[in-house]
């Protein structure tokens, strides 16, 4: 299957090896993968802190990049949430009612288009670490994202998987949220760590680097040793394994 | 017009408020505490009921019908209570209300109320007005009476005194209501409470009390309440006084049904309210021989004005929304600066001042989405705190700054030539950027190393 990136800016500038990863697993899985370099941001950012009319500015670009495209893989949630929630009402606004219409159904966040679209739980992994899993509020809350990241995980050799505690309840990243508001942010954020450092995990994983940068912000900050990395390079990773570890599984 | 939110134009912005509320640990932890319980019981009596989704749904259809036609069912309960010997009054902003109720309490000579569940009077800082008239307000919702004898301010809707704990109250009541001794169970400081209020409830001429629901269709007004105070002081005055705000009219007493499922489950986990006191007019030789309903619109009409938010006036101030929210969580509700507070407050606040005051408040959200999830009529909250924040933008408030800021953004995001420019630059103050760090940001959070190639460059070396 030919599959269409849409690695979101902040990836692409900040989260390079999430991309790789999302190429690696598709590729490993036998699909072909194609960047359109075109391509540049949902306009999240711009929509939720009230720009509107520029909101809509970087909507017509995704819809012109990715008119001909059959199938998207985002490997962001709240991206793709955006789309869904969002473009629809814009849409109006930008005469691109049908476009957006058209267009939504082929867009898959990463997990999503795995277990979903591809059909697959196993992708092939190896990630000996103890593993807790961050659930944005964009894919618990507007994706439903339900157990797809935790079939995906579990099916990594390897990989223990601890349960995160609250795990409903936001970090306190909200995008501009964790700067205009960066005391209130930052007192979610402890509470966020504290649950994650109560599960011995030294891992954080989540479908979503926006909260990771923030998570594994503070994480570094308090020098937990917790590191933060997304589901896509812990589902690209071939880590050998040691011999106890494969008697394990 | 004088459309008043409590002092809420003159509080200070969201992010300093918080600034203070933060450092208070014994808040924070009450806060807590008391929201944690309360959202356990909602969860927990929503959980038992199969229809749960199907009711919400029909309490935002209702709620969708009353706002289309808000002008007839007015009318309509108008002539309803009128006919069952009330008297309607119609207030256009907090000014009028304040003075239709010192006119009655004033035509009877009287210089005390008795008061219960009015969240309208806080609005319109209707004893502050009273008081100025030598008029003498006794609050006697148990949490308001906390409130009022602290010279304090309500942080939630339901729970308005969530900030104190036992200890804290116990201090006060033993200070205020003169008490050498008093024990320190619930059960002890409910009962100081009682003796001091039923003395009150004996003596005082005219009750006030706010409505959670104005029924269209029969002129009924409807108050429910878990202390049997609010029984007591819609039945035991001559005169009773209530003001509501135009947005609690049902049009049916069918309608009841539902709300009165979704509103107890909702704000207190119980299955119903202990007193659901429900009354239409005055009947001789039963209650109050006299009843007036001020209808008050302070800001509503205006909020009703904009489509895109006005389903705000659908909420029946269950404070679920408040119960979830991981930012009231960790501030309480004065950071919210009006009696309003919590998600809700951060929409309805602004918008009865017309979005001239409280505009920090839009911004105080994460946008979690878990407010929308509980809320018992679906109010889309998110998508209005956006709406909102687009409106302040609209209106030129957010700052010559900002706007330049994303507008550049926006220019450089609709091109991937521009794009791919701005990552260089990205890269070139990356340097600086780690050692100054960015504001705001860097006071708890280390900022991540800026990769030395962009996953777009990665991919014209290695896949092109």
């Amino acid at each position: 299957m030919l599959i269409s990136l849409f690695v979101a800016c902040y990836n692409d500038t900040l989260f390079p090896e999430t991309g790789k990863a999302v190429v690696t697993v598709l590729e490993r899985l036998g699909h072909t993968v194609e960047f359109r370099e075109a391509q540049t941001c949902c306009g999240q950012m711009h929509y939720n802190t009230g720009y509107r009319p520029e909101a809509i500015a970087v909507m017509k670009h995704f819809v012109e990049t990715f008119r001909d495209a059959e199938t998207i893989c985002v490997p962001s949630s709240s991206c793709v949430s955006m789309m869904r929630e969002h473009y629809p009402k814009m849409a109006k606004d930008a005469g691109l009612e049908l476009e957006i219409e058209a267009l939504l159904p082929r867009i898959y966040e990463f997990s999503e288009l795995l277990v979903d679209k591809l059909g697959i739980t196993d992708v092939g992994a190896s990630y000996p670490h103890t593993v807790t899993m961050h659930t944005s509020c964009h894919s618990l809350r507007s994706l439903h994202i339900g157990d797809r990241p935790e079939r995906l995980l579990n099916s990594v050799q390897g990989l223990n998987l601890v349960q995160l505690p609250a795990a409903d309840q936001c970090c306190g990243f909200g995008g501009t949220f964790a700067i205009k508001n960066a005391e209130v942010s930052t007192a979610m954020l402890q509470e966020k760590i504290n649950a994650i450092t109560s599960t011995g995990a030294s891992i954080c994983t989540a479908g979503d680097n926006s909260c990771l940068m923030h998570i594994g912000g503070g994480l570094s900050r308090q020098d937990t040793g917790v590191k933060c990395i997304h589901l896509a390079e812990i589902l690209a990773a071939r880590e050998p394994l040691t011999n106890q570890e494969v008697a394990v599984q | 017009m004088s459309i008043r939110v409590g002092e809420a134009a003159e509080a200070p912005d969201f992010r300093q408020a918080a600034h203070a509320l933060l450092a208070n640990k014994q808040v924070r932890a009450n806060v807590r505490r008391a929201t944690e319980t309360i959202r356990n019981k909602r969860a927990n009596v929503v959980g038992e009921m199969p229809d749960w989704e199907q009711l919400r749904d029909s309490g935002r259809a209702i709620k969708r019908r009353v706002m289309r036609n808000l002008d007839n069912y007015l009318e309509q309960f108008e002539a309803a209570c009128t006919m069952a010997g009330g008297q309607v009054h119609w207030a256009r902003d907090a000014d009028e209300g304040n003075r239709i109720v010192t006119q009655i309490i004033q035509s009877h000579g009287q210089k005390e109320i008795i008061k219960v569940k009015t969240m309208t009077s806080d609005e319109t800082q209707l004893n502050p007005h009273l008081e100025a008239n030598g008029i003498t307000p006794w609050e006697t919702d148990l949490a308001d009476l906390i409130i009022q004898l602290g010279h304090d301010k309500p942080s939630h809707i339901v729970v308005p005194a969530l900030h104190k704990n036992k200890a804290e109250i116990r201090a006060l009541f033993m200070e205020k209501m003169g008490l050498s001794d008093l024990g320190t169970r619930p059960e002890d400081l409910t009962a100081a409470a009682r003796t001091y209020l039923r003395e009150r409830f004996l003596r005082v001429k005219v009750g006030y009390s706010g409505a959670n629901f104005a029924v269209a269709e029969t002129g009924s007004v409807c108050v429910v309440e878990s202390e049997g105070n609010g029984r007591m002081c819609v039945t035991l005055p001559e005169v009773m006084i209530t003001m509501v705000g135009i947005e609690k009219i049902v049009p049916s007493f069918d309608d009841l049904e539902v709300f009165l499922q979704l509103l107890p489950r909702s704000a207190t986990g119980e299955r119903m309210n202990p007193y659901n006191s429900i009354w239409t007019g005055v009947t001789p030789g039963d209650g109050p021989k006299e009843f007036h309903v001020i209808l008050l619109d302070n800001g509503r009409t205006k909020v009703l004005a904009d489509e895109e938010s006005r389903e705000t006036l659908h909420c029946i101030r269950c404070a679920a929304c408040l119960n979830i929210c991981p930012v009231y969580r960790q501030t309480g509700g004065h950071a919210y600066g009006s009696i309003y507070s919590g998600p809700i407050g951060a929409i309805l606040t602004p918008q009865l001042q017309s979005m001239e005051h409280s505009q920090s408040l839009p911004y105080a959200s994460s946008l979690c989405g878990a407010c929308y999830d509980v809320c018992p009529v679906k109010i889309n909250i998110p998508e209005i705190l956006i709406h909102l924040r687009s409106r302040i933008v609209e209106n030129g408030d957010r700052g010559a700054a900002e706007r330049i800021g994303m507008r550049m953004a926006a220019y450089t995001m609709s091109d991937s030539g521009r794009f791919s420019g701005a990552q260089k630059l990205v890269k070139i103050g990356a340097k600086p950027l780690e050692s100054l760090g960015l504001p705001g940001w860097s006071a708890s959070r280390d900022l991540p190393a800026i990769p030395k190639e962009s996953f777009r460059d990665w991919w014209k070396k290695n896949k092109q």
